[in-house]
């Protein structure tokens, strides 16, 4: 019997990890905020921890957690920042 | 946009095999050999047709006359004609009738330069004798009889031939083995929500695409997460699986389309924590015609358009989309409507319908048409309320079942649908109220006091913060936007309780509720 794939039939793109960060000293880290409540709390406190170690750390924020990071901000995030951490807060 | 079949599909003509008979010849086809059709008379019968029967000494006329005659049959053994040993040439596969645009037997094609030039259907002693010139044709046979279905229009030659002529379906096929149960196959492959699916045979979705005109090649939607194609034949594909019939595809294809609009949000929706999943409320006359229930049980099981048009929806979105629970959907707690949660608004309402109006026409779909709406919403909770007598007391019910959901000292994040039954709208009709009075009086009594919704007040954490708020802060703040309830009418007869679904992130920063004119056919 042959049946019809119900599913998108894709297969993912397998890609390299980006080259991991060899330390902090002079890093340049972004955290992204995405908009839920009490990540700021979380990421003020990992931005603490961070400059403590010498890294430079940028802030962003989605507009909404509930969407896609808009590609204008994950470009910049990309352009301005050697590693990113993102705040899943609930 | 359509996309495009990477092989190439039959020419029809050169696959038709038709093989020669004669009574004493076995009725063996030959595959493969291929024979234009000379010109001349063309009967096409089959055995079972009285009709064909009744006809069978005016084809032994034909048989003597100068004119070539060549007599297809649909299926064989044809005895009636055998007996008056007619030859026959077997349609193998029915491509030929197909070819031929036959839909009745018997059917009188004249064929001249390799094109049908006349054509009597059924049996039609004048038509008969004007096409054949023979002037005492069919005597002592009845002026008129009508024939009877062709079988290449009957389930599966009529699917078969119609993917033919499509060259073959679009999507991938996979086999399964001799030894495998396909139910339990279609399990084994991820297809399913966790219920039985009907297996997607491509002669069941060739069935299933009968329901609408639309091109199996159109894209409907490239469903997020994984932004898979999502054609009209994939639908299909899922509405099968689903348990739908044809006649439900033009809702299911909507509800797609509704449900990967940019203001659904369905990429949002479907990686959420929270509970919700798409609702389907569709009203028009669609909903009346295939059968969906808006009175006892509404939003419950036992209705087939209910509850698979909804699970069709939900199974496209997981397989084209690639949602799977503990993949990208985190519901932590999620809700059976995320299995199918679809019904219909009871637009037959006995004081005054057009005074009221449906959803759709709410949302700007022209009055008579049929539209589907999608919500991002909960299972559905009840509200009680068996003493109001006036609509002003049982709004306050209504608007307290509102204030629960998400929290009760939560506001403005979640919308909500507000589902009316009939004995609580027997309530408001009496007293004249309009939809927008409804509205106005429950958003009026959800003006919410700060100092009982703040963060702490009642010694509860949970609630407004306070320093969030502009300074001075407002006493009041409403619960809901003012576009964020909808309202529909649904139930049985008896029970003076209602429902609210809860929504999920409401206006743009999360889901938008989305309505849409459904595609029928004629």
């Amino acid at each position: 019997m042959q049946l019809l794939d119900p599913t998108h039939e894709l297969r993912p793109a397998a890609r390299p990890r980006a080259r991991r960060i060899a330390g902090l000293e002079g890093t340049t880290v972004g955290l992204l905020d995405i908009s839920k409540p009490r990540g700021d709390v979380f990421l003020d406190r990992l931005q603490a921890l961070l400059e403590q170690r010498g890294a430079r750390v940028e802030r962003f924020r989605k507009p909404t957690f509930t969407r896609n990071a808009p590609p204008d901000l994950r470009r910049e995030i990309a352009e301005r920042c050697h590693a990113v951490v993102e705040a899943l807060a609930d | 946009m359509k996309i495009r079949r990477g092989q190439g599909g039959s020419d029809g003509w050169s696959a038709v095999s038709c093989s020669a008979m004669s009574p004493s010849a076995p009725a063996t086809a030959q595959p493969g050999d291929a024979q234009p059709l000379a010109d001349g008379w063309v009967v096409v019968v089959k055995s079972d047709c009285p009709t064909c029967s009744l006809v069978a000494g005016a084809l032994q006329r034909l048989q003597r006359a100068p004119e070539p005659l060549q007599v297809v049959a649909q299926d064989h053994p044809i005895g009636f004609l055998d007996e008056l040993g007619i030859p026959t040439a077997l349609d193998h596969e029915l491509l030929l009738s197909h070819r031929l645009e036959v839909d009745t037997v018997p059917t009188l094609l004249v064929r001249r330069g390799g094109d049908s030039v006349g054509r009597a259907v059924g049996w039609n002693r004048a038509e008969w004798r004007r096409l054949t010139g023979i002037e005492d044709l069919g005597e002592g046979l009845p002026e008129q009889r009508p024939g009877c279905g062709a079988l290449n229009l009957q389930s599966p030659h009529a699917e078969r031939l119609a993917l033919l002529d499509r060259g073959g379906p679009l999507a991938r096929s996979v086999e399964i083995g001799d030894e495998e149960d396909p139910i339990e196959a279609c399990f084994r492959r991820g297809w399913s929500d966790g219920l039985p699916v009907v297996p997607p045979t491509a002669e069941r979705v060739q069935r299933m695409l009968g329901g609408t005109r639309r091109d199996p090649a159109e894209v409907l939607a490239r469903v997020a997460p994984d932004y898979g194609v999502c054609t009209v034949e994939k639908a299909a594909i899922n509405a099968v699986m689903a348990g739908c019939l044809p006649e439900y595809l033009p809702i299911v294809l909507t509800a797609i389309e509704a449900a990967c609009s940019e203001p659904f949000n369905w990429h949002g929706l479907a990686a959420t924590t929270y509970f919700s999943g798409p609702v389907v409320v569709v009203n028009g006359p669609v909903a009346s015609r295939i059968g969906m229930n808006s009175g006892v049980n509404a939003l419950g099981q036992g209705n087939r358009a209910n509850s698979t048009i909804g699970r069709a929806l939900q199974l496209t979105l997981r397989n084209v989309g690639g949602v799977v629970p503990g993949g990208i959907d985190r519901a932590t707690l999620g809700n059976p409507g995320k299995l199918s949660l679809c019904f219909t608004e009871n637009e037959d309402w006995r004081d005054d319908p057009a005074a009221w109006g449906s959803l759709a026409a709410e949302r700007g779909v022209e009055a008579g048409r049929s539209a589907v709406t999608l919500f991002a919403g909960e299972g559905p909770r009840g509200i009680v309320d068996q003493l109001s007598r006036t609509p002003e007391s049982l709004a306050w019910s209504l608007a307290a079942g509102l204030r629960s959901v998400a929290h009760p000292k939560l506001v403005l994040g979640f919308d909500a649908l507000l589902v009316l039954s009939p004995e609580h709208c027997r309530v408001i009709d009496q007293a004249g109220w309009s939809r927008a009075r409804l509205r106005g009086e429950l958003l009026e009594r959800l003006q919410l006091p700060l100092a009982e919704i703040e963060r702490g007040a009642g010694g509860c954490a949970e609630g407004v913060a306070k320093d969030r708020l502009p300074d001075p802060a407002p006493e009041k703040l409403p619960k809901l936007r003012p576009d964020a309830l909808l309202l529909a009418r649904a139930g049985g007869g008896a029970g003076l309780f209602s429902a609210v679904l809860g929504g999920w992130v409401g206006g743009s920063t999360g889901s938008i509720p989305v309505t849409r004119a459904v595609e029928e056919l004629g």
